[in-house]
């Protein structure tokens, strides 16, 4: 077991040194479309901490929010009723595959011009691509629980609700959790995306007015406000697993 | 037990606790059909513990699913104190050969032996009860907060058999419970099973392709031939009911019951 220092240090050093390396590389930069590390943190500060930049970053995560478990939502209660029917999935896979196969950034030009420049596009465009690695892990994860253990359930008659609950949905757990990860991912893509596209608000649509009136720290520091952002979404997603699978990480270390 | 009202005995000698009759199960299923089970017959008294042995492909498994209500039979039929079963019934409890995958992973040891209680709407302190005494029951009672995947296999199967035991099945059904543990665990299990019999006077039916373990354990022991099967014999085993894996198993008679149910294994194989 390492120590908790051990572990900050394992987890910290490389980017640290990245950063200071960047930070002392860019010092004397002269170069107009790579600023200065100093001064693109600089900026971060105006901008974002304390500037019109803090504004911005609400509505953004409020679409993601919505998109997203409006997306996760669908795909849970869908992926059960397909996962527990083969008829219904035999039927409805052609139709997943396509849409599937569909880049959901291609939708954004569609639905804006059906629901114009407000929210509900936006929500829509980041639902329609994180919804389906959620709902294909769902289903597959449904569709997968073991044989013995549903034997089980049905010897001790342990049906409906109360099976949904003790059998399928925590034995496809491992994978409805994959799919939200990286439906989060996508859907971190599409909220930047459809706000360059057409927005008047949000992270997106301000490192695009940035890049329009070349302030280049102000859009670099815009950049770095998105790691940051994913960073600690997939902390926050991390923290969700271990808390829900902690005894999926058990099992699979014993074996 | 003298004293017990006669017309319960009568009714009891009317209807077996389990009576299996002309089953037969024909699987049929993309474009092969096979008769795993042709037609038997049998049934067991309250009380009764019961082996069934054939050999590998028989039909066992169908057969033990069939009674549980898991499978339904092609024709024939399974009476459960004298009610024909559809579906998993409330008076059966089954063991399964897969250890390792009938417990539920994300439940602890406790849990999973109070889950099927809930379903039967005991009350949370018989429900405590229950859970105590079958852990009790199976040496498993430090364990009680363990995830099953945290146990040996001998341990998981034990837990197995708790769930199974504190539910208070008329009937255990068990599918080659311990093809799968090292000879030590193995015979530790078989006491259980026998101990845990005698104490519950629970009717037991034991699947099993070990001769020697269906001699050990029956009090009777029903012979299946290979496929298309058929009951060849049903053996009584006269060991007494008090059995010691030392000497049971060198007892004169155990070597004759076992020399029995083998020649007639063989013979179920020849007529293939
Ligand atoms: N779901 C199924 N679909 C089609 N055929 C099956 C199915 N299950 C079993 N069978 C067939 O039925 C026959 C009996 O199988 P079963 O598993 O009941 O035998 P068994 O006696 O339990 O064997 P073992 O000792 O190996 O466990 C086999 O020929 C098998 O191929
Ligand atoms: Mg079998």
């Amino acid at each position: 077991m390492k120590t908790i220092w051990g572990r900050l240090w394992t987890i910290f050093l490389v980017p640290v040194v990245l950063f200071v390396l960047w930070l002392v590389v860019s010092a004397d930069s002269s170069n107009f479309f790579f600023p200065a590390l100093a001064k693109i943190l600089a900026a971060f500060r105006d901008t974002w901490l304390c500037g019109s930049g803090a504004a911005e970053i609400a509505p953004s995560l409020w679409r993601l929010a919505v998109g997203f478990l409006a997306a996760f939502a669908f795909a849970l209660v869908a992926g059960v009723i397909l996962g527990s029917s083969k008829v219904a999935r035999d039927y409805t896979e052609p139709v997943f595959e396509f849409f599937r196969a569909i880049p959901p950034t291609v939708m954004i030009p569609v639905l804006l011009v059906i629901s114009g420049i407000g929210d509900a596009s936006k929500i829509a465009v980041i639902s329609l691509g994180c919804v389906w690695p959620m709902l294909l892990n769902t289903i597959e994860g449904v569709r997968s629980v073991d044989s013995v253990l549903k034997d089980t359930c049905s010897v001790y008659r342990i049906h409906g609700l109360r099976r949904l609950l003790v059998l399928t949905l925590p034995a496809a757990s491992p994978q409805i959790v994959t799919g939200m990860r990286t439906g989060l991912s996508i859907g971190i893509i599409l909220m930047v995306i459809s706000e360059m596209f057409a927005s008047r608000n949000g992270i997106g649509f301000t490192i695009i007015q940035f890049q329009r009136t070349f302030a280049i720290p102000e859009m670099w520091s815009g950049i770095l406000l998105l790691g940051i952002i994913g960073v600690v979404l997939s902390l926050l997603m991390r923290l969700f697993e271990m808390s829900v699978l902690h005894w999926y990480e058990g099992a699979r270390e014993r074996s | 037990m003298t004293m017990n009202d006669p017309r319960a005995g009568e009714a009891r000698s009317r209807d077996p606790m389990l009576a299996i009759r002309q089953l037969r199960k024909v699987y049929d299923g993309s474009g092969r059909t096979v008769e795993a089970i042709r037609d038997v017959t049998f049934s067991l008294d309250e009380g009764e513990l019961v082996c069934i042995v054939g050999p590998s492909g028989a039909g066992k498994t169908t057969l033990l699913r069939c009674i549980a209500g898991l499978l339904e039979p092609t024709s024939g039929e399974v009476m459960l104190a004298g009610k024909p079963i559809a579906g998993p019934s409330p008076g059966m409890a089954v063991v399964f050969q897969e250890y390792g995958r009938s417990l539920f992973p994300w439940m602890r040891v406790r849990q999973n032996v109070e889950l099927p209680l809930k379903e039967k709407g005991k009350s949370p302190e018989e429900r405590r009860r229950l859970v105590d005494e079958s852990l009790e029951a199976v040496g498993l009672r430090d364990a009680r907060e363990a995830y099953p995947w945290q146990l040996s296999g001998g341990m998981q199967q034990r837990v197995a058999i708790a769930r199974a035991i504190a539910y208070e099945p008329k009937v255990l059904l068990m599918d080659e419970p311990f093809a799968s543990v090292d000879a030590q665990t193995r015979a530790e299990l078989e006491d259980l099973v026998r101990a845990i019999w005698v104490r519950l006077g629970v009717t037991i039916v034991f699947v099993t392709h070990d001769i020697d373990e269906s001699v050990y354990l029956g009090e009777r022991v029903v012979v299946l031939s290979a496929s298309p099967t058929t009951v060849m014999q049903d053996v009584p085993i006269d060991l007494g009911s008090v059995r010691s894996q030392l000497e049971t198993r060198a007892d004169p008679r155990f070597g004759q019951l076992r020399g029995q149910i083998y020649a007639l294994i063989k013979d179920a194989k020849h007529q293939v």
